[in-house]
């Protein structure tokens, strides 16, 4: 449940930024291997965001998907793990998914 | 309100105290942007941060006090049960008079594992979390600052119990240690990958009980090494002492990697 934790850094970030106006929309960017449920964070989201300029707010997370990169033959591969092995036996270094990021919100 | 650790929420005591119902030591930094916010209004403002950032920012002000002191700070972590509080009071008997050992115990409710360590000789302060599934930098900043390690200490912080949330929460550690114990699954690092990914060592503890549980010690060190190809691997019984003089020279060795006295 550390969703509860993440939920209130990015009502922070967003309600330092508004300054009073109300926030319509916050878009975050989250990756398949940062270890973090949408649907717990948005539930969260809405929790944590009552009685500030966040509350209503509409939470567009988009998902990143997992991709590594082999170290050996240096070929892009999609991961459902944060784990594997490339084809060739190379290891594989993660280079997408591990996102956990704010990207922008929309204010009134 | 200081929303990194939610202790405005009144929820977080350190040493069964409220961890704002004293004054900071340490100044807290909260930055707005005023300029950004005052063109702010009607249209979409750009962030682009990392949502963890104040934790790391934290972490680093912890990482920079604990170089400031020598101190060697080392975070532990496992599920409930693995033996995180056996490995911790037998570390402390062994070591004693070799080199002083200070704890930091985060769990979600009473102080029994704190009473145990005091029990076995070592200074410590008990967070609870409350509700909260794990420590942050800035508990374990409240939490150093009551325990105040003494120059060159090492310190051990004790997680709460969990193999998700604790993975993604810099503490300002030196490293990383996940404790499994072979009454548990053998499958543990690729059930858990983030965990095992993000430590140095691997502890396979209660390795006195293995004759009598289906635990494939081999099976459970080639799942590590594929979520984390670089994970050391140590086989103890905090039970029995069996093993446990390697923990201490990895210890040891953490502390001359970290350029710290040993």
């Amino acid at each position: 449940m550390h969703e509860l934790s993440i939920a209130t850094a990015v009502v922070e970030a967003c309600a330092e930024r508004s300054a009073g106006a109300r926030v319509l929309r916050v878009r975050l960017e989250i990756g398949q291997f940062a270890a973090v449920m949408p649907d717990a964070l948005r539930f969260c989201f809405d929790v944590c965001a009552q009685g500030t300029d966040v509350e209503g707010a509409e939470l567009d997370i988009q998902e990143i998907e997992g991709r590594a990169v082999c170290e050996t033959c240096e070929r892009t591969v999609t991961l459902s793990a944060p784990f594997g092995c490339c084809d060739c036996g190379g290891r594989l270094r993660i280079i997408a998914g591990q996102e956990l990021r704010v990207k922008d919100m929309e204010v009134a | 309100m200081c929303t990194t650790c939610g202790c405005g929420a009144d929820e977080i005591t350190i040493d069964g105290k409220h961890a704002h119902a004293e004054a900071h030591a340490h100044a807290h930094t909260h930055d707005h942007s005023h300029h950004d916010a005052a063109s702010a209004h009607g249209h979409t403002v750009l962030l682009e941060q990392d949502i963890l950032a104040k934790n790391r920012l934290f972490a680093e002000r912890n990482r920079g006090w604990f170089a400031g002191r020598e101190v060697l700070a080392i975070n532990l972590m496992s599920s409930p049960g693995a033996g995180k509080t056996s490995i911790l009071e037998r570390t402390i008997r062994d070591l004693h008079g070799s080199r002083p050992i200070a704890v930091l115990e985060g769990d979600q409710a009473t102080a029994n594992d704190s009473d145990r360590i005091r029990a076995a000789g070592a200074p410590v302060v008990q967070i609870n979390t409350g509700t909260g599934c794990h420590l942050d930098a800035h508990m374990v900043a409240h939490g150093v600052e009551r325990l105040n390690p003494s120059r060159g200490a090492m310190l051990l912080i004790e997680n709460v119990g969990n193999l998700v949330c604790p993975a993604l929460f810099d503490l300002g550690e030196q490293a990383r240690v996940v404790i499994v114990s072979v009454t548990e699954g053998d499958d543990k690092p690729i059930k858990y990958p983030h965990m095992f990914h993000a430590c140095e060592l691997m502890l396979i503890n209660k390795v006195d009980l293995l004759p009598y549980v289906r635990f494939d010690v081999e099976r459970c060190i080639g799942h590590a090494h594929q979520v984390n190809p670089r994970i050391e691997v140590l086989r103890v019984s905090a039970e029995t002492g069996e093993g446990m003089q390697d923990w201490y020279q990895w210890l040891s060795k953490q502390s001359s990697i970290s350029g710290l006295a040993a």
